[in-house]
């Protein structure tokens, strides 16, 4: 049942016409391929996609990692309230998430402007400005991301059997080296585990993010369009269900390639840690 | 010795330090929210957002409080989906889930796969697009908000995860006593999961609620407008809620020029995003509990 949505795949492979339907629009093969990667589209959004995605990795997995061992180090009263705060922005839509951030860079309104110009510098047209996006992009990102990622490892943490700190303790260590030795090496297969899914997600771009974000600004296309906001426009502005199938399942092609490869290769490596 | 008894004294204390300047980050924009949505239309409009606002106002809050036709209709659609599709949700999920950790289950790894490569592989939007109007026929009808959400294959795993614990001599010895096998779901597996329940119930509470995407690509009918759809539709503009008839008619005592459009808009983040806030810490317990114990496994 699952896969009945599959069988609009097909359309990729067409001259997809309304009046003709699915099964009566022309075969073209993979013209519509042929011209996506001869466009300059193809490599800028996949660039992106790829980009984004390797950064919101690296920053939310070392920024939770630290806090979740910090966490661990002070007493359950306090850790309530630090961990309630931070789990907030994660229930949020991306579109509140988007009326906050416009509250900080309104070119007229906003904060960061109203600060700049207090302390005597220009003010920004953040939202004109393609080159400020990938800084904003990620912080918005991580604000929302770390709550939930921190309790994720910090779960990790307590799943670590408590003898292991008992006997390094009695061996003398210091607390750091608690944290190198036994905390970090435990959560490895975790945060292997949660490699591997994000990077058979690297082709699959937060859409809410990328498009309520930046206000789906078009001066900002260049560091702001992903895969999937791009298949949302072509779906949606332009109106070409062929191409942006196409682009679909380009996506879901090399997506799914990349989660049986990583996969493949942790098992080469180490078969415990593997998803499957 | 000295030094040693210093850093025991100093660490726990830049420890805390920095957790309160997260906690700040974190809250502050919320704050500043709730601040904008109550500021004076003219005190933003001549100094820009303020922490502190010239002069505070509930004007834009009065506002939907006269005419309160399209926020009630899109809290009624928003609590209609959430509550319909986060039950049928939990059911499908729990079964399915309950299916797969059955060892004794034949197909179990068969199953499992495929129910994991629906997290691998898909279409994509337009496959999906296609089957939701041409073969569904779901299009401006309350269940295109429904029917996308209600199994995850995510959800699944980590319900599987969970069940896949409970020891299967429970499951063997209830049969000896002759319970059929629904019977043994629904009073011994289903009370067993409750933290998991809890914890994946909260989740797709959150995503029915915050339900936007499909919003946007399948409703028009105003009627089936939720709250985050109403609030996509506010970043353009604040037509969608002005130009409502009902809006005009009362319109005729309130004066429209004034309308504080920018409050406003912050005004229906505050009412969207509110009640799901609130809700939240209640639920903390389990949320942090189920978790804890679903995802040592991962």
């Amino acid at each position: 049942m699952a896969y009945i949505p599959m069988f609009g795949v097909i359309v990729a492979f067409k001259n997809y016409r309304y009046d003709k339907g699915i099964l009566g629009s022309d075969w073209i093969g993979f013209k519509n391929f042929e011209f996506l990667f001869k466009s300059e589209t193809a490599f800028r959004i996949t660039r992106n996609t790829v980009l984004y995605n390797l950064g919101y990795m690296a920053v939310t997995t070392i920024c939770a990692l630290a806090v979740a061992i910090l966490l661990n180090e002070i007493s359950k009263k306090w850790l309530k309230i630090y961990q309630t705060s931070m789990i907030l922005p994660f229930f949020l839509s991306w579109v509140v998430v988007s009326y906050i951030t416009n509250a900080f860079l309104d070119h007229q309104n906003g904060f960061l402007n109203g600060w700049l110009a207090a302390m005597g510098f220009e003010k920004v047209q953040w939202y004109f400005n393609a080159k400020y996006w990938p800084f904003i992009l990620n912080i918005v990102h991580l604000w929302k991301a770390i709550g939930f990622s921190a309790l994720v490892y910090y779960a990790g943490i307590l799943g670590i059997d408590a003898e292991l700190y008992e006997a390094a303790r009695i061996d003398g260590a210091k607390r750091w080296q608690m944290v190198t030795n036994i905390t970090i090496p435990q959560l490895t297969p975790l945060i292997i585990i949660l490699l591997i899914l994000s990077i058979g997600n690297m082709f699959r771009g937060d859409f809410g993010l990328h498009f309520f974000i930046p206000n789906n600004s078009g001066m900002t296309y260049s560091t702001t369009d992903i895969i999937d906001t791009y298949i949302y426009r072509a779906l949606s502005e332009v109106g070409d269900i062929s191409m942006a199938s196409a682009v679909g399942l380009y996506q879901s092609f090399v997506g799914f390639v990349l989660v049986v490869t990583a996969n493949y290769t942790v098992r080469k490596i180490n078969d415990e840690n593997s998803l499957f | 010795m000295h030094a040693q008894r210093q850093k025991i004294m100093w660490s726990p204390l830049l420890i805390h330090l920095l957790f309160i300047g997260i906690t700040l980050s974190m809250l502050i924009p919320f704050l500043i929210v709730v601040i904008i949505s109550l500021s004076d239309e003219q005190s933003i409009l001549h100094h820009g957002f303020r922490i502190i606002p010239d002069k505070f106002t509930l004007l834009s809050y009065t506002y939907f409080l006269k005419t309160p036709d399209t926020i009630l209709n899109a809290y009624g659609v928003t609590i209609t989906v959430a509550i319909v599709g986060t039950l049928t949700s939990l059911i499908l999920t729990s079964t399915l889930g309950y299916t797969l950790s059955r060892r004794d289950y034949g197909l179990q790894r068969v199953t499992s796969f495929y129910v994991f490569f629906t997290m691998l592989f898909n279409g994509g939007l337009v496959p999906f697009y296609i089957l939701m109007t041409q073969v569904l026929h779901l299009k401006d009808t309350i269940w295109a908000l429904i029917v996308p959400g209600l199994l995850s294959p995510f959800y699944v795993l980590i319900m599987k995860g969970f069940m896949a614990k409970i020891p299967i001599e429970i499951i063997e010895s209830a049969k000896m006593e002759g319970a059929s096998e629904w019977r043994i779901y629904a009073q011994l597996i289903l009370p067993l999961s409750k933290p998991a329940l809890a914890t994946l119930g909260l989740f797709i509470l959150f995503n029915f609620w915050n339900e936007w995407f499909n919003a946007l690509l399948f409703i028009n009918n105003e009627k089936l407008v939720p709250l985050q759809l109403l609030l996509v539709r506010a970043l353009s503009s604040l037509d969608i809620i002005t130009s409502r008839p009902e809006f005009l008619q009362a319109g005729i005592n309130l004066d429209m020029s004034q309308f504080p459009k920018t409050s406003a808009k912050f005004a229906v983040v505050v009412l969207s995003a509110g009640p799901m806030l609130l809700v939240f810490p209640f639920f903390q317990r389990f949320f942090v509990q189920g978790l804890t114990i679903g995802a040592i496994k991962g």
